[in-house]
């Protein structure tokens, strides 16, 4: 079980993989890269999750350890968030990239915006 | 001394957000109606000189900063009143290599902002330009320092953003292209560095460097898990330094962006974000095994030979820079890895050191040369409107400082003596022989050759000859401009022949903060 979801979280990660690789339309490929960061989004909350645990706060007069023992790990969990406030500054980056892309080319095809050689 | 550290971060994070802040006052941004020289639509408010004023204050701020500190012994420093008694905590580490990172960063900025007042003049909204310019700077700065792997992946990520949108800065299509190319391989690269982080935390519960460094051992260094964090790693990690097969995006994204950020990239970022980053995680986090070494090796060796094959049949200028800094990165990566290969051996440590001088001090010297060619391909461009190769000529007759940079800067890159370059490449050629490898030495003085002959071009289309077209009527860049150059070219002069007092006082230490954590990690000694 523990090991499905994880491989779930690497499906994922490969889905959003093919997409960057394969497609060769500017917003597909966004959203590809969307998919990516969801993908390890999800692997960070999986990596604190624990069955049965409780919300990682430390209520007054309640012991430290015991506590620790039973609440799932908040660390992940601030990485994540930190993480999806850095997927949405990239997303709005690469929409507008996308915006002045499409002024300047009038197409979303990635084979055709290839101006720079090599 | 330990409270000058988090300022290196600060300074230029703090001044980025007060330039955009300002820059948006109505008494900044109005123009002076009485003024005729402001009259010219094209000439930016008088107030947002103020704002480039401060720019160059912090960025000479965190210099003087940096230098501060190389004289002194800084300890660790924990931020956000997180103690060393924790388990967890954000700690700074400010040791030999973060120093002689933070030195060269630093300097390479500075010469950027300086040359950036006159270049950028022909720009709008230069405000936008300092502000991320500065968030580059910082973020870069944190990069370098962080002491956990967490905070090294968020620096990263805002050196990157901020990099993507300085690249597109111009807004022409050929700019917006690259910069998406750009976005996309970062952002993927990205996200594999933080599968490596987020894999080493499960592993071993901790995010700080020597802290994983120390579990490691506990659950296997070499078992399945680790190994597929060290991919993911290495892999965003390479794609960041632009190292072959990883280097698609580096020949569109670093001509493309202004001439100023065109040396900022070529000349730290791809170091601090992906050479600094390659060399701290496999020496001090995951601990130099043959693996790593075998990986880095290859990695530097496809580099600095393929790269300097695409460079030589280039005629764009900046372009061919830009072949040329994925080459000389892969000798950087190259004497990292026969370093780690010759400790994972348990060889003589004293060739490891050897080798690691030569990769670490082509690295700062790679900073210099190739800021200062690319500044220059800028002032160039900025003159004649061109940086086509074959459109050039005679440059030496119409732009007499700008050449005699630029020419010093190619003689470095080539290896000519007494040039910086000359010096780090023959130790690096040394110390691969010495290690046991002289089919690498070998190769690598065959590559200096290769880069010889691409510079012999340089300067022959671009500096010799009688003037064309576009350069019969360029005159000599604005002084600012110059005196950018000039500083470069003194530490391109200056450095091969102060070598060895900079060996004592830069380089040493930063060998032996990689090598020393290595021993303890090896040795399985908590730190």
């Amino acid at each position: 079980m523990g090991l499905a979801v994880y491989m779930l979280a690497f499906a994922l990660l490969v889905v959003g993989v093919y997409g960057v690789v394969a497609k060769r339309n500017v917003i597909k490929i966004i959203l590809g890269v969307l998919i990516i960061d969801y993908a390890v989004n999800m692997l960070l909350v999986l990596i604190g999750y624990r069955r049965n645990g409780v919300a990682p706060i430390l209520s007054e007069g309640q012991d430290a350890d015991a506590w620790a023992a039973t609440s799932v790990d908040p660390l992940p969990q601030a990485m994540v968030l930190t993480s999806i406030v850095i997927g949405l500054g990239l997303a709005a980056l690469m929409v507008a990239l996308a915006i002045r892309l499409y002024q300047k080319y009038d197409t979303f095809d990635m084979n055709e915006i290839r101006r720079l050689k090599g | 001394m330990e409270a000058l550290v988090p300022l290196l971060v600060v300074v230029p994070l703090g001044a980025a957000f007060a330039v955009v802040a300002l820059a948006n006052l109505p008494h900044l941004a109005r123009r002076r109606t009485d003024d005729t020289r402001t009259a010219l639509t094209d000439q930016p408010p008088a107030g947002h000189r103020l704002l480039s004023l401060l720019a160059c204050a912090a960025v000479l701020a965190n210099c003087v900063i940096a230098l501060a500190l190389l004289r002194t012994d800084v300890g660790r420093i924990y931020v956000g009143g997180w103690g060393p008694d924790r388990a967890l905590g954000i700690e700074l580490v400010c040791d030999g290599l973060a120093k002689l990172m933070v030195v060269t960063i630093n300097f390479v900025a500075l010469v950027s902002i300086l040359f950036s007042w006159s270049y950028m003049r022909r720009f709008t909204k230069v405000w936008l330009f300092e502000a991320l310019f500065l968030l580059m700077t910082g973020a870069m700065n944190g990069v370098v320092l962080a002491g956990d792997l967490f905070n090294m992946y968020v620096f990263l990520e805002i050196a990157a953003i901020s990099s993507y949108a300085l690249v597109a800065f111009g807004c022409e299509a050929e700019e917006l292209e690259a910069a998406f190319k750009y976005v996309i391989l970062g952002t993927v690269g990205s996200a594999f560095i933080l599968v490596g982080v987020a894999i080493l935390y499960a592993l071993t519960g901790q995010l700080n460097m020597a802290a994983v460094a120390a579990r490691l051992p506990l659950v296997g260094q070499t078992g399945p898990a680790v190994l597929l964090a060290a991919a993911a790693l290495l892999g965003g990690l390479a794609l960041k330094a632009a190292m072959v097969p990883f280097h698609a995006w580096l020949p569109d994204a670093h001509p493309s962006a202004p001439a100023p950020i065109s040396a900022m990239l070529s000349g730290v970022l791809i170091k601090a974000s992906g050479v600094y980053a390659l060399a701290r995680i496999v020496f001090n986090v995951l601990g130099p095994t043959n693996e790593y070494a075998t990986v880095l090796m290859v990695l530097g060796a496809a580099s600095m030979v393929i790269g300097v094959f695409l460079a030589v049949g280039q005629w764009d200028f900046k372009r061919l820079l830009a072949y040329h800094s994925i080459s000389q990165m892969g000798y950087v990566v190259l004497a990292i890895g026969v370093a780690a290969s010759v400790v994972a051996k348990g060889g003589d440590r004293r060739i490891a050191a050897l080798c690691l001088f030569g990769g670490l001090f082509h690295l700062f010297n790679h900073a210099a040369f190739k800021s200062l060619l690319f500044l220059s391909s800028g002032s160039i461009e900025h003159q004649t409107g061109t940086r086509m190769l074959k459109e050039m000529g005679g440059l030496t007759r119409r732009m007499p400082v700008t050449s005699f940079c630029c020419r010093i800067g190619a003689l470095s890159i080539a290896g000519v003596p007494p040039f910086n370059g000359f010096f780090s490449k023959l130790i690096i050629i040394i110390g691969l022989a010495m290690a046991g490898r002289p089919f690498l030495a070998a190769l690598a003085a065959f590559v200096a050759l290769m880069t010889l002959v691409s510079f012999v071009k340089v300067q022959r289309y671009a500096l010799e000859g009688e003037p064309g077209g576009r350069v019969a009527g360029a005159h000599e860049a604005p002084v600012m401009i110059c005196v950018g150059l000039i500083l470069l070219a003194a530490v391109c002069l200056l450095a091969g022949l102060a070598m060895f007092s900079l060996r004592e006082t830069l380089f040493g230490p930063a060998g032996d903060a990689l090598l020393g954590a290595a021993r303890s990690a090896s040795e399985g000694v908590t730190p």
